[in-house]
């Protein structure tokens, strides 16, 4: 783990500076960050770089995770789902469940945060502990056109939280909390981000018996059904009419994620046993993540429906040429034509995906404007101090706050 | 050498931090557009006129304001989102002022192309108000002297220069700049102040603009 002194060759140190100052400001509260899940998936991440980080900051920051069982993670699958405007059966039997092991949570977790951070809406309902601290709902989810039933049983417990963080402006909602929109980050130190040398990035191709023979096209994702892996396949078959590619999915399963089991096989069936099609089921490595990245020629993310897609970030901070879907927080780390290309069907995927590799110099300079992009505005640093803001917040109402 | 000059009153450098905070307003043609525009607080219009100066500090992609982006690329309104995006903003005070141009900008533009009411943006792309907080905070250089003061603007962040440049002339109503009242005001020197007044920021990036002000100043030094 890379201490905030790191950051400064990347960052500047008058930036580090600015988080100290903040840091300051928070001396004597403690934050306390709640979700559902320690490692795998966007979130789990973000913590794990992001709590030391605080820590060294000196602001006093703990992290608990919610317990739920099988059951619990399929209703709030389907809740995740449902929010995204999916189409899911909901019934009283899932929201019972639901509120069953909200109640053991409530019951057994110590809340004693001066600043009470949940994440999602797996722990939503620990709200009800509230009693004179503060409270935040952090939203990761893509809520632009959610299930309408889902969204109101949550409001109930979102005028509880005193404010609520977004993504992406999309996502906002008319609510009776202040809301505030926050893009998450990348950690460049982090395994997944850091540089590599070449020898790592072979031994990884070595490992999965993939050649660097012909160009490489990788979709790193969970296998979940928004990120639209079929619809990768599909597109990589248009491509493979006139380019010889050969196509990577690559991805881990996260911990509250029971559906990835049957969207794997579906992929497997679609993949046809074409021999240039490797779909690789990792376990939680980000250097092998790093490798994959860097070993592409062009990376996608063809996601349905995308809280933030933060593989995105990670392509982009490696200089990679990105083809990605117009949903979500993609269009904000993404200008069209500038810093990759957007698209918004299987056909678009395909188009954008042979202009790179017809095109060298093309993907190349949008893979280095999307890098200065990424520096600006999407790494750690700025997420923290972004936080740092939105806990001080808590105590000044007004636009204009001075410190 | 010039002996340097010690100033009246040392120049303290603040930074300004923001976040931005949703409404959950949004609009899909120019008629919900100009009515929100008209009802949002202050802060909203400072946001939309002023993101990008943060958000692309090395290399400006998209037209200064978010209203004329939406107008050309999502409405298609290429007309109207050129005189959005030459609303020359170094020329108002207050952002009161600067609203109330782009309320007659688009309400003469309406009044000339009825048509253009009959447009609508798409799902997903419509237009969504934020607004701007912001947080005020010391940092701990302070400069006595013009050569201090090069030295610090060289390796303050942007936020830094952000805020003495554009945040406290037009959000908290000073009639200058910081740089150039301090200049003035404290070092004396009304020439190489009404150098730094003159530039017009709105038209470099952030980087320029440190560049472009250490430059004046550093050629004052050796003169």
């Amino acid at each position: 783990m890379a201490n905030i002194e790191e950051y400064r060759s990347i960052i500047g140190q008058p930036i580090i500076d600015d988080l100290k100052l903040l840091a300051e400001k928070l001396k004597g509260k403690v934050i306390q960050y709640i979700n559902s899940t320690a490692v795998g998936g966007g979130v789990a991440e973000i913590l794990n770089c992001m709590v030391p980080l605080l820590r060294e900051l000196e602001v006093d920051t703990r992290w608990d995770v919610i317990k739920g069982g099988e059951q619990f993670f399929e209703v709030t699958k389907k809740f995740h789902n449902a929010l995204h405007g999916k189409p899911e059966e909901i019934a009283q039997r899932d929201f019972n469940i639901f509120m069953e092991t909200s109640q053991k949570n409530i019951e057994a977790l110590d809340i004693h945060g001066d600043i009470v951070f949940v994440h999602d809406p797996q722990p939503i309902a620990l709200v009800k502990k509230k009693a004179g601290n503060k409270w935040i709902w952090r939203c990761h989810i893509d809520v632009s056109n959610p299930n309408h039933r889902v969204w109101k049983f949550l409001e109930n417990f979102i005028a509880h939280y005193d404010s609520a963080v977004f993504s992406a402006p999309s996502f906002s909602q008319r609510l009776p909390i202040r809301q505030f929109l926050i893009s998450p980050s990348i950690d460049p130190l982090s395994d997944k981000n850091k540089e590599l040398p070449r020898e790592t990035i072979d031994s990884v191709l070595k490992k999965y018996n993939i050649k660097d023979d012909k160009p490489i096209i990788t979709q790193i994702s969970r296998f979940d059904s928004l990120k639209d892996p079929i619809g990768v396949i599909e597109a990589y078959k248009q491509v493979k009419k006139y380019f010889d590619c050969q196509l990577i999915l690559a991805g881990g399963s996260a911990a509250d994620d029971p559906e990835s089991a049957q969207v794997l096989e579906k992929v497997m069936a679609k993949s046809e046993h074409d021999k240039d099609i490797h779909i690789l089921l990792l376990p939680q490595d980000d250097i092998v993540v790093n490798a994959l990245q860097r070993a592409s020629d062009v990376i996608v993310q063809k996601s349905l429906k995308e809280g933030f897609g933060l593989t995105v970030a990670e392509a982009l901070w490696k200089s990679k040429p990105v083809v990605a879907s117009n949903v979500g927080g993609i269009p904000l780390q993404i200008k069209h034509k500038y810093s990759g290309l957007l698209c918004h069907s299987i056909d678009g995927a395909s188009f954008a995906i042979k202009q790179f590799l017809a095109n060298p110099e093309y993907a190349k300079k949008l893979g280095q404007n999307g890098k200065e992009h990424i520096r600006n505005n999407f790494l750690i640093a700025r997420h923290i101090r972004e936080y740092m803001l939105l806990f001080l917040s808590l105590y000044h109402k007004e636009d204009v706050v001075y410190l | 050498m010039p002996e340097l000059i010690k100033a009246i009153e040392p120049f303290r450098f603040y930074t300004r931090l923001h976040l931005s905070e949703l409404t959950g307003l949004r609009a899909s043609n120019l008629s919900q557009l100009l009515n929100i525009v008209k009802r949002v607080p202050g802060s909203c219009i400072y946001h939309h006129t002023h993101r990008f100066l943060q958000q692309h500090q090395y290399l400006s992609p998209e037209p200064p304001n978010d209203f004329a982006y939406w107008v050309s690329k999502v409405l298609g309104e290429d007309e109207l989102g050129e005189k959005l995006a030459s609303i020359d903003t170094i020329q108002f005070s207050t952002v009161r002022k600067l609203r109330d141009k782009i309320i007659a900008t688009i309400e003469n533009y309406l009044k000339n192309n009825m048509s253009a009411k009959l447009k609508f943006a798409g799902e997903g792309e419509e237009f969504h108000f934020i607004k701007s907080v912001s947080f005020v905070l010391p940092t701990n250089y302070i400069a006595y002297d013009l050569r201090e003061f090069a030295d610090i603007v060289k390796k303050i962040t942007i936020d830094a220069i952000y805020f003495h440049i554009f945040e406290s002339r037009l959000r908290l109503e000073k009639k200058t700049n910081d740089f150039s009242n301090w200049i003035e005001t404290s070092i004396g020197d009304k020439e190489l102040s009404d150098k730094i007044s003159r530039l017009d920021p709105y038209i470099h990036t952030l980087e320029d603009l440190r560049k472009t002000i250490i430059r004046i100043v550093e050629q004052k030094l050796r003169d």
